[in-house]
């Protein structure tokens, strides 16, 4: 046996773009044509300077990277354990670490002489990230959106909207993220010839879950620069939410071979893991193939996919990114999970503490923090990825702190 | 080549027509009606039957056949199922072919192996399978073909030239032409840009191209069949399970009647008797 600790865990996926047994190519033959395409675009704008100058060029001028990594002293005297650092891609513009992905996507379709653009969003920060890169470069922008969704993050709707992007609400299914995705792969398949699909996590058909991965991870490149500056050594543990999986590859990456760093993913435990109402595809879910690739899903012995709940739109998906599946099946990441309600008291929590309203996808990986960062000793440094502002919820979550006397 | 395929296009080409197939979804709108529906396909002289494989997330198809595999989910409709669907069908009517078609993932977990054991035992023809391309050959392709079972390939407008050569490398049975860029019962496609796609797909391959998506009446099905080796017809059939559901939302005399009488103008369109 080979000793897997001896290999990279950064040199997925293989040619057929998979991560161990997961990731491929699940597509219609409508569509390969085009994912080939894409996968030829891709690989060389990624070794061409010029690419990576001018995205370099709109991370700087227009995100506003490097975003900060910013000792959180107050949360770290709370907890009394370890110090937190957190990741804050919620200042990049747009509110999220989404735009980081998105830039590079637009560019590579203006690359290919694309100019209009299909995106499906769940809690809504995809899809003002799409519509924005939209309207700085001109193209034509068309999101999918479930209905259930865009009434719970109408803020971003409205965004959308003022951008001039087309909102269409998706009514099949629960109408939430899966049901956007089916919608978006249709129409695509439908437009293939004249649009390019921008994926907005770590998932869907080779070469999208390394692209976006590549382009997420100048969040974990720059933690890594930013915490050797600040404290001289690499971070004991990093956190990240996951949805599909793309802020938490994109903090990840750059650490899988570090081996002495702790790597936790944060699942959404929805009404909690027995209740069934959950979107924790690695902690509840087994692998199969949905939206283009092979990972864990959740679905029933028959093979059907089961809706995925969550207070959160973002985490509201029954799959996840293959890489994630790949680095559960190595145990080189450890896959946990926090509840709606768990989520609500980091979402109050933070804000009292930090003056920062967190996003309620990152408050789950908060809250997941407060359950290990007491345990650990005061001179060791835990990061938390900031991934997104909390100003999209506020309509969904003031009403529930209310209704608990908490507000 | 499954023999029950191979005669039904030697036999549509004996009476100098192309093939009809019609396509329906397992279990839709229960599993009763559904074997009723597939006896009255066969009277009403369709050629190859396509029995839905019922999935939740149906990526290339549109609203009526995502409805139709909402139905028979709802109605407790499963993989094993529809293969007891397909088991009874091939007891009742020996020689006609019929298809299983629809989706990896209730294949890839009921296991490989075990469903194409029990879809050959059952007295299945031929898989088309959407999302799986030849990229993907070795999942289901390979080990189908081995078992006797004709993998029937989904040829496409964006299958171009330099991709047409993988695409049929590894088809078996019949190829699948979708006429339009899109899923299944949007849009129909002119009949001159399936003359174009016949000669283009027919010179790569010594197999049947019959022609499908958007085919909606029996006009345009006498169209495509007359332009290629045959035409399928799916979202216009259940549509009208759709229309003709009893109040407890399962299958009536009508659904059966209705459909069997809208197949029969189908085959009348395919021989050239259309209107
Ligand atoms: C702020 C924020 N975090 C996380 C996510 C989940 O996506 P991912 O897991 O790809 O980072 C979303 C998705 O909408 C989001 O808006």
């Amino acid at each position: 046996m080979i000793d897997v600790n001896l290999n990279s865990f950064r040199n997925q996926p293989d040619e057929r773009g998979r991560f161990g047994m997961h990731g491929g190519r699940f597509v219609a033959e409508t569509l390969m044509p085009l994912i080939l395409q894409v996968e030829s675009a891709y690989k060389a704008a990624s070794t061409d300077d010029e690419f990576a100058k001018e995205l370099a060029y709109y991370q700087t001028h227009y995100v506003g990277r490097p975003s900060p990594l910013y000792f959180a002293e107050r949360l770290t005297a709370h907890y009394g354990g370890a110090k937190l650092y957190l990741k804050r891609d919620e200042l990049n513009h747009t509110g999220a670490h989404k735009i980081n992905n998105v830039l590079g996507q637009a560019l590579l379709a203006k690359r290919m002489g694309k100019t209009r653009i299909i995106a499906e969003t769940g809690a809504g920060q995809h899809g003002v990230a799409t519509a924005t890169a939209c309207a700085l470069f001109d193209m034509e922008c068309e999101v999918f959106m479930g209905e259930e969704d865009v009434r719970r993050q109408k803020p971003n709707v409205d965004r959308m909207r003022l951008l001039g992007a087309k909102v269409h609400p998706v009514t099949s299914g629960t109408g939430t993220l899966k049901d956007a995705m089916n919608e978006a792969l249709r129409y695509w398949v439908a437009n293939a010839e004249t649009h390019f699909y921008i994926i907005g996590t770590v998932a869907g058909p080779h070469p999208y879950p390394q692209m976006v991965r590549d382009f997420q991870s100048v969040i974990g490149k720059e933690a890594r620069r930013q915490i050797l500056d600040a404290e001289g050594r690499l971070p004991d543990t990093i956190v990240a939410c996951i949805g599909g999986g793309s802020n938490a590859m994109g903090l990840f990456h750059p650490f899988l071979d570090d081996e002495d760093v702790t790597i936790y993913g944060v699942e959404a435990a929805g009404k909690g893991i027995p209740s069934g109402l959950h979107a924790a595809s690695l902690t509840g879910g087994t692998p199969g193939v949905l939206h283009g690739n092979r990972t864990y899903l959740l679905q029933d012995e028959d093979g059907q996919i089961i809706d995925a709940h969550s207070i959160s739109a973002g985490l509201d998906y029954p799959g996840i990114g293959p890489e994630h599946s790949w680095l559960h099946d190595m145990k080189r990441v450890n896959y946990v999970s926090a509840t709606d309600e768990e989520a609500l008291d980091a979402f109050q929590l933070c804000s009292r503490l930090e003056g920062i309203i967190p996003a309620l996808e990152p408050s789950h990986a908060l809250s997941f923090v407060g359950t290990v960062i007491g345990e650990m000793d005061k001179d060791q440094i835990l990061i938390l990825n900031m991934c997104g502002r909390g100003d999209k919820d506020l309509g969904a979550v003031l009403p529930m702190l209310e209704e608990r006397g908490k507000l | 080549m499954s023999t029950r395929i191979k005669t039904a296009f030697a036999n549509a080409n004996a009476e100098g027509r192309g093939i009809l197939g019609v396509f329906v979804t397992a279990g839709d709108p229960d599993a009763e009606t559904s074997a009723a529906i597939l006896d009255a396909l066969v009277t009403s002289n369709v050629d190859i039957v396509e029995l839905g494989m019922p999935f939740s997330d149906p990526m290339a198809d549109g609203p009526a056949i995502q409805a139709a595999s909402l139905r028979a989910l709802k109605g407790g409709m499963t993989l094993a199922g529809t293969l007891e669907i397909a088991r009874g069908f091939r007891q009742r009517h020996p020689d006609t072919p019929l298809v299983l078609m629809g989706y990896y993932n209730p294949i890839y977990i009921y296991g490989v192996d075990r469903f194409l054991a029990e879809a050959s035992d059952a007295g299945v023809d031929g898989l088309i399978v959407v999302d799986l391309p030849p990229e993907e050959d070795d999942e289901l392709c390979e080990p189908a073909t081995a078992a006797g079972l004709d993998f029937i390939r989904l040829v496409t407008p964006t299958s171009d030239a330099g991709r047409l050569p993988t695409v049929l490398g590894s088809a078996s049975g019949f190829v699948y032409y979708v006429a339009i860029t899109g899923i299944t019962g949007t849009r129909s496609a002119a009949g001159d840009s399936i003359s174009a796609a016949y000669a283009r797909v027919s010179a790569a391959t010594d197999l049947p191209v019959v022609t499908g998506f958007g085919i909606r009446t029996p006009e345009q099905a006498g169209e495509a069949a007359s332009r290629s080796d045959g035409a399928i017809v799916g979202s216009a059939v259940v549509e009208i399970i759709a229309d003709n559901l009893g109040p407890d939302g399962k299958g009536m005399p009508e659904t059966v009647s209705k459909i069997a009488a809208f197949v029969g103008d189908l085959a009348e369109g395919v021989a050239g008797k259309a209107g």
